[in-house]
């Protein structure tokens, strides 16, 4: 008669698993991966760049970072903790002051004609400028589109920017476009 | 004689340990399902610069990597102690951006590659001119959706 074969103990499955387990832990990471998004302007060639036409000077925001990591707005030295207030001022122009950008009028669903800024903020920097820095300028003007997007939006559907359906949400970027530019790198002087 | 006796002086039975592959099982299972591999070995240092406009890169199917910074200490005595780019497993040059574009590019689907993105990870004390160039190298080979992977700053 042929002899039952033992039960295969199980008291290691634990031991296999927890090796499994902690494998899975260690090559693993856990964290989404995030950033600033945005879009690169499409590629021009040099030669044709010459003839851009001019923008009018009040539609521009101009925000210079030199190799020191300083911030130059709009021709004068800045903090990069007023930057977000001072962008937010330039887009929305709340009194359509003299020294702040045109609008235009434009028909955009929900809202019907509403005058839509023209402004353009103009982002350039240093060679030796630290990517940081760069990145906290980009987030703070990112921050400012933002926030007015999301102020108008509370204001017109009395909801946040992101619980609005599609089309609203477009109608809200219409208003306020996200248009930062960025300058074509370029050589200037010595270093 | 009461009801309620007491089991003095009897041992405890010990507690079984059969269910415990299962817990240990279902953890790993959920490790499995929520985390992704790492894609590749660092060869630089990278420290990802803070920001608070964070938007998350939903597929990662349809993301490009190209990592800027210092070389390793293991690296250092052959590529110096300057930026560098790595994409894949290996050091690159500026140049090498388009043809890593292109790769990336073929190895989708048709109808996937409208939607590709190019998550550029940067250490944050890196110099902007390697980034401008790395830009405007992404612009020539036509990908302009990019993704400057960054940490979630904590508001004081």
């Amino acid at each position: 008669m042929a002899r039952k074969t033992p039960e295969v103990p199980a008291t290691s499955l634990a031991d296999i698993a927890f090796m499994l387990l902690i494998f899975f832990l260690v090559t693993t990471t856990m964290d989404v991966d995030s950033g600033l998004e945005r879009r690169l302007p499409q590629w021009i060639d040099p030669e044709e760049l010459e003839n851009d036409d001019r923008i009018n000077e009040r539609n521009v925001f101009v925000v210079l970072v030199n190799r020191n990591n300083d911030l130059l707005v709009e021709g004068e030295y800045a903090n990069i903790d007023d930057l977000r207030e001072r962008a937010k001022e330039f887009m929305a122009n709340p009194y359509n002051e003299e020294n702040l950008p045109e609008k235009e009028p434009k028909q955009v669903p929900y809202f019907g004609e509403v005058m839509v800024t023209k402004g353009v903020i103009s982002l350039r920097n240093d060679m030796d400028t630290k990517y940081g820095t760069y990145i906290a300028v980009q987030n703070e003007l990112v921050a400012a589109i933002n926030e007015l997007r999301e102020e108008l939006s509370k204001e017109q559907f009395g909801k946040s920017y992101e619980d609005l359906d599609k089309e609203q949400q477009e109608a809200v970027r219409e208003i306020y476009p996200s248009k930062i530019s960025e300058a074509e790198p370029k050589k200037v002087g010595g270093n | 004689m009461s009801k309620f006796r007491k089991k003095g002086g009897k041992d405890l039975p010990p507690i079984s340990t059969a269910s415990l592959p299962d817990i240990v099982f279902m953890l790993l299972f959920f490790f499995m399902v929520s985390t992704t591999m790492r894609e590749v070995t660092y060869k630089v240092q990278i420290r990802l610069p803070e920001a608070t406009e964070l938007s998350k890169l939903e597929k990662k199917s349809l993301v490009s990597y190209i990592y800027v910074g210092e070389p390793l200490q293991q690296y250092q005595k052959t590529f110096g102690l300057a930026s560098r780019i790595q994409l894949n497993d290996q050091f690159a040059n500026v140049a090498d951006i388009q043809d890593y574009v292109i790769a990336e590019r073929e190895a989708r689907s048709e109808e996937e590659r409208p939607h590709m993105i190019t998550s550029l990870k940067v250490d944050e004390n890196t110099k902007m001119g390697i980034v401008t160039d790395i830009k405007q190298e992404l612009r020539k080979s036509a990908a302009l959706h990019i993704n400057y992977s960054s940490r979630q700053r904590v508001e004081r």
